[in-house]
């Protein structure tokens, strides 16, 4: 693995182990390469969404799509400084299988200057048996020159 | 529905729970509170809230208010989802409100919005489909 797509991955593992949502939910990556990101989310009793059947939260499935898919963009641009989603389309074919965990691949397929566009997919075995897809739109240097922040000022 | 029935339907839900969801509701008009924590952060350098976070709080909130529009059967299921991003959602407690838009007898579509500190200022929209089950009478 060359220079740049080691300090892709060091970002993305960085990225996967802060203390914030991705942490908590415990993604971990599983593949980079020139065919996307693949992370995995370890089934957890406190993840489930329907205490009846043991089936993952959507909001999981959501959080994973949103998540594999904005490290996809990163994987694909070598410098896309600061990212911000613009919209993310889920697509649920059917519940999560209980007990098992579950992973998610995303490919960026276009960076224009300003948006990178990205398909994604959740699967415990085989994307070709998807729980859910996803489609996106990134906007690039989200900061657009500005202080890192800047745009979290409180309206006036 | 009631304010402890409301309760008892998030208590139920571990995710709910895991987030740290809480809903208030006046009258059939609820509203979903998510106070901040660490364990919702996105990117740590700003800090700005997970957007998969906003989705997942976005869309408890149309299954809650699913439940007051209609008694369920069986949990509703997301269909499909749109989720758009207006702005960074800053590290403080984030709101937000569903309406049904239409309620059948197997599909709903319901319209969810968020904000922080000014409703007139939203973070985030959520569009979604959802599979009902109208509890029977």
């Amino acid at each position: 693995m060359d220079d740049a797509a080691e300090q892709t991955r060091q970002l993305l593992e960085a990225m996967n182990a802060h203390g914030g949502h991705a942490g908590a939910l415990g993604f971990e990556l599983v593949e980079l390469g020139v065919e996307g990101v693949v992370l995995k989310t370890p089934y957890r009793a406190e993840l489930v969404g329907d205490p009846d059947t043991g089936v993952l939260a959507g909001g999981v499935v959501t959080a994973l799509l949103d998540h594999v898919s904005g490290q996809a963009v990163f994987a694909a641009c070598s410098t896309p400084g600061s990212i911000a989603t613009l919209d993310l389309r889920i697509d649920y074919m059917r519940g999560a299988e209980p007990g098992r965990d579950l992973f998610a691949h995303a490919v960026c397929y276009k960076v224009t200057r300003s948006v990178a566009f990205v398909r994604a997919t959740a699967y415990e075995a085989s994307p070709d048996d998807p729980v859910a897809t996803a489609q996106s739109a990134f906007m690039l240097d989200a900061n657009a020159g500005r202080k890192i922040g800047a745009n979290l000022k409180p309206a006036r | 529905m009631s304010s402890p029935d409301l309760a008892a339907l998030l208590e139920r839900i571990p995710y709910a729970r895991f987030l740290g969801l809480r809903a208030e509701l006046a009258g059939d008009e609820m509203t979903a509170v998510l106070p901040f924590g660490q364990h919702l952060i996105g990117n740590p350098m700003l800090p700005a809230i997970h957007g998969g976070v906003l989705g997942a709080f976005m869309e408890l909130t149309a299954l809650a208010q699913l439940s007051i529009a209609q008694g369920q059967a069986r949990q509703p299921k997301p269909i499909d989802v749109t989720v758009e991003y207006l702005r960074s959602a800053r590290p403080v407690t984030t709101f937000a409100r569903a309406e049904v838009r239409k309620l059948g007898r197997r599909i709903a579509n319901v319209h969810v919005e968020a904000w922080q500190d000014a409703r007139a200022s939203p973070v985030a929209f959520l569009r979604g489909h959802f599979l009902v089950t109208p509890r029977e009478g």
